[in-house]
């Protein structure tokens, strides 16, 4: 009896026993989830190593000086230039332009859904906004140069054939979706208090909207309009297509101009040899791109950390 | 002894019955809010205190599917607030509220305190100066803020931004403030202060106010409003409701038998 | 100041009621606009390119005459890369969001994943080409094959398939992970049985979501240098090669390719207007597949919504 009662007592203390070989699975898979999580950091080293190392070539070539004061950007003529600012204009235009229709859009949007629309109204927006937004860039080149390039021309007869304007005004729309929902969840975090105190003073909804919502959702905001910045400013498709390709320093968005995006398509179509510094001017260019990005996000987080909401 | 007065009626519910949807959350209230008095509504959660209270500057009206029937008279003009005909803007324009949880604005303590006048499209700055201190005073909180009116109202304690918003409220010249549950989120200290501030604005104002606390409404009404289950079950002197509730079921809830 | 009297309050509230209604007209106005871009998208493609929707066109190889050219080997590189794509994507994906939601401590290597990923979601696509040509391309020697592009665009949808794994695993309840550690099941028990079962749902949708961005990215991959011009099909395998050879299984990861995006890209190029019609009929299809898979992660995110209740 007793003896039996023992050996009971000492299999339930093995069983519950520290099971060393569980625990290494476990360990092991643990390892292999951490491996595939730190694979976003490898891929963020993998860029600024490829990006930097090309670019050390390619400065080793041309003086920084020349790279960010030249005006001219011919990098593969026997009298070659490497003046950036020639990229960074049509970049900064297009983008611009793309702003100045996709801030004002988005944000009407994202008032009206948030603020004024019903519940269908916004149940049936949301997807055809997801739809805009995931119509492929390639998609919305062909209908800059395509579609929207000759009703433009249909107004303006001298507007060329490629333009920073109608690739702009197609990528502002491109970019609504991104602001509009954005700024809607944005809005929508507003707590319902801060509304209820606003129209028991008795504004409107715009009023509301306005004055109370939209300064209470600021951060939300800023945040938007800074991922729609990084958005124009990298996007290529639309700039490759319809913008046209030669490098151009100008200010002016009826003008063709190339940006940083469209020229490393550019180069990558030819057949440039590895090495060579044509080859390395799109990885210069590519980390002009990437610290232009960078900026604009650190401007982000820097305003939302300093407009943060506290409700 | 004197004889008693009966004061004027500033507003005066009549049959009012009110629906979230299917669901009936005030059932045939009756009841009259007198001019210059505070009037307090008591009653267990969920007994429609809250509701009655939005009634009267129709928030109902910002959510779909919100209905009233009857009336709540309002006095001298004698308008029915309800009314499809009146606009809702119109009625919080003339009826003022504060929050349950302070609720600033994300502006100044200044442009708090000017947004209702704003709203009626004043901007002169020296009318609105004026009228800002005015309200901060009448708040009782001038003092400690008329040296930073450009910070944010959001740096304010907890208790300042109740009188925040109260200020907010009275900058407009309200004829009826409605309190929901004012002191709920403030420490009693701040709660003191606000209570004391109730007392003094009656000689301005008629108030109306949702406490979830017996005490606060002895100590700060006029008259008092037990309600229970959507129903308006006793209103009365506040003396009288607390010293000797009529109906079985007031007397329950003010002995702590009951809520 | 005088108190304003009635007649002056309403013209406040009138004004204010006009000004809201002018806003009304804005917000529906600039909401249509968006779904006339979409109708005008599409019913331009459908149009001008009705005359190449021939089973021919789907058929044909690219060709010098405009009406001869077809999509073949674009659909099929498309096909080939998005399967290498999914492929790496969705298993580093999803074992990152477990990862992050299920075992991570809350310490400075999770911080700094964490930061990376958000901030990758910001970094043009381009420049994920411009990784792949140092590091795939002439790194690691893949070449311009479909390896290297499955792998790019792998590396671009990775944040939106971590997110969206992430998102579905919070929406658990922490009760059915107690539930299942309380019954004695480890921790990789729990997400293996419970976790990942339950999220599946919205993986899915984050899954189709991504491939669907990474089906219509074309700057990626023409950085890494694929082709605009091929007029023929990666081996299948173990077919005859011409060299008389035999096909491994896997030959196909190596070879040459083009993507639909490109063979649009290259046909929208072409200064002879009789391509046109051709980019417009390949748009439509590429819109085509964007848009129904799309149009699944949403009806699948929407249905999620509607049955789950815990």
């Amino acid at each position: 009896m007793s003896a039996n009662n023992t050996t009971d007592l000492s299999q339930v203390s093995n069983r519950l026993a520290y099971n060393a070989m569980r625990n290494w699975k476990e360990k092991l898979i643990e390892a292999i989830l951490l491996g595939a999580a730190a694979i976003s950091v490898l891929t963020t080293i993998g860029i600024v190593y490829v990006l930097v190392s090309e670019s050390v070539h390619f400065f080793s070539n041309v003086s920084i000086v020349d790279f960010l004061t030249d005006t001219q950007w011919t990098p593969l003529f026997d009298d070659a230039h490497f003046g950036i600012m020639v990229l960074i204009s049509g970049t900064l235009v297009s983008s611009a332009v793309a702003l100045l229709v996709a801030v004002p859009m988005g944000t009407i949007i994202a008032i009206y859904l948030s603020e004024f629309a019903d519940s269908r109204v916004r149940e049936i927006s949301k997807p055809i906004l997801e739809l805009l937004g995931g119509i492929p860039t390639i998609v919305f080149g062909y209908f800059a140069l395509l579609v929207v390039t000759p009703i433009l021309q249909y107004f303006f007869p001298t507007l060329p054939g490629f333009s920073l304007l109608s690739a702009g005004l197609v990528m502002g729309i491109m970019i609504v979706p991104y602001i509009a929902s954005l700024s809607e969840d944005a809005m929508r975090a507003v707590p319902m208090s801060m509304r209820e105190g606003a129209y028991a003073m008795g504004s409107t909804k715009l009023y509301t909207a306005i004055h109370v919502v939209v300064p209470a959702a600021i951060s939300g905001l800023a945040a938007s309009y800074i991922l729609a910045i990084s958005r124009a400013v990298g996007e290529t498709m639309i700039l490759a297509v319809a913008a046209g390709m030669q490098p151009n320093l100008t200010w002016n968005p009826a003008e063709p101009a190339a940006t940083i995006t469209s020229y490393i398509v550019q180069v990558a179509l030819g057949d440039l040899p590895h090495g060579s510094i044509g080859y390395q001017t799109i990885f210069a260019a590519g980390l002009t791109l990437l610290l232009i990005t960078l900026v604009f996000n650190i401007l982000g987080q820097w305003l939302r950390a300093k407009y943060r909401e506290n409700y | 002894m004197q004889i008693q007065e009966t004061p004027a009626l500033k507003a005066e519910a009549r049959n009012l019955n009110f629906f979230y949807g299917e669901n009936k959350a005030l059932k045939n209230i009756n009841m009259p809010i007198y001019d210059k008095k505070v009037t307090a509504l008591i009653g267990p959660s969920g007994c429609g205190k809250s509701t009655y209270l939005r009634s009267f500057n129709r928030m109902h009206d910002l959510y779909p599917g919100n209905r009233y029937e009857g009336e709540i008279r309002f006095f001298p003009d004698n308008t029915n607030l309800l009314s499809a005909d009146v606009d809702p803007i119109e009625v919080r324009m003339r009826i003022g509220m504060v929050f349950q949880k302070p609720n600033p604005f994300p502006k100044s303590i200044f442009e708090n305190v000017a947004y209702g006048l704003r709203v009626r499209g004043e901007n002169n700055r020296r009318v609105l100066d004026d009228k800002v201190e005015h309200a901060l005073k009448g708040a009782a909180i001038w003092d400690e803020v008329k040296d930073r009116l450009s910070e944010l109202a959001s740096n304010l304690s907890g208790g300042q931004q109740q009188r925040l918003c109260i200020a907010r409220a009275l900058a407009t010249d309200p004829e009826l403030l409605l309190f929901d549950e004012p002191t709920s989120a403030l420490d009693p200290i701040a709660t003191g202060a606000i209570e004391e501030l109730v007392h003094e604005l009656k000689k301005r104002v008629t108030i109306l106010i949702v406490t979830h606390n017996m005490q606060q409404a002895a100590r700060v009404s006029d008259y008092t409003a037990y309600m229970f289950l959507g129903e308006m079950i006793e209103f009365g002197k506040t003396d009288e409701i607390f010293i000797k509730p009529q109906d079985k079921r007031t007397e329950d809830y003010i002995t702590g038998r009951m809520g | 100041m005088k108190p304003l009297t009635t007649e002056q309050i309403r013209a406040v509230i009138a004004r204010g009621k006009l000004k809201d209604n002018i806003f009304k007209v804005m917000g529906i106005f600039c909401l249509s606009l968006a779904l006339v871009v979409i109708v005008a998208l599409i019913a331009d493609m459908v149009i001008k390119g009705s005359e190449r929707f021939t089973v021919d066109f789907f058929l044909n190889f690219a060709s010098r005459h405009a009406n001869k050219a077809g999509i073949l080997s674009a659909w099929v590189g498309s096909l080939l890369v998005m399967f290498v794509t999914a492929l790496a994507a969705v298993p580093l994906g999803v074992a990152a969001g477990l990862y992050l939601e299920e075992y991570a401590k809350r310490n400075w290597i999770t911080n700094i994943i964490e930061i990376n990923i958000s901030n990758l979601a910001a970094v043009p696509s381009i420049v994920y080409g411009l990784l792949a040509l140092g590091i795939f391309v002439y790194q690691f020697g893949f070449g311009q094959s479909i390896l290297s592009a499955g792998l790019t665009l792998a590396l671009l949808i990775l944040p939106i398939i971590i997110v969206s794994t992430r998102e579905a695993i919070r929406a658990i309840p922490a009760m059915i992970r107690e539930g299942s550690m309380a019954v004695g099941a480890t921790r990789w028990q729990t997400c293996r049985y419970h976790i990942i079962p339950y999220a599946m749902p919205g993986i899915l949708t984050g899954v189709i979501i991504g491939l669907a961005r990474a089906i219509g990215e074309t700057a990626p991959i023409i950085t890494i240098g694929a082709l605009t011009f091929i007029a023929f099909l990666p081996p299948a395998p173990f077919s005859e090669l011409g060299d008389g050879g035999t096909a491994g299984l896997f030959d196909w990861v190596m070879a040459p390719f083009t993507v639909m995006p490109i063979q649009i890209f290259n046909w929208t190029s072409r200064p002879d207007p009789a391509f046109e019609v051709n980019a417009a009929a390949a748009g439509f299809v590429l819109m085509a597949m964007v848009l129904s898979m799309n149009a699944v992660a949403i009806y699948l995110r929407y249905k999620m919504r509607k049955n789950i209740k815990w």
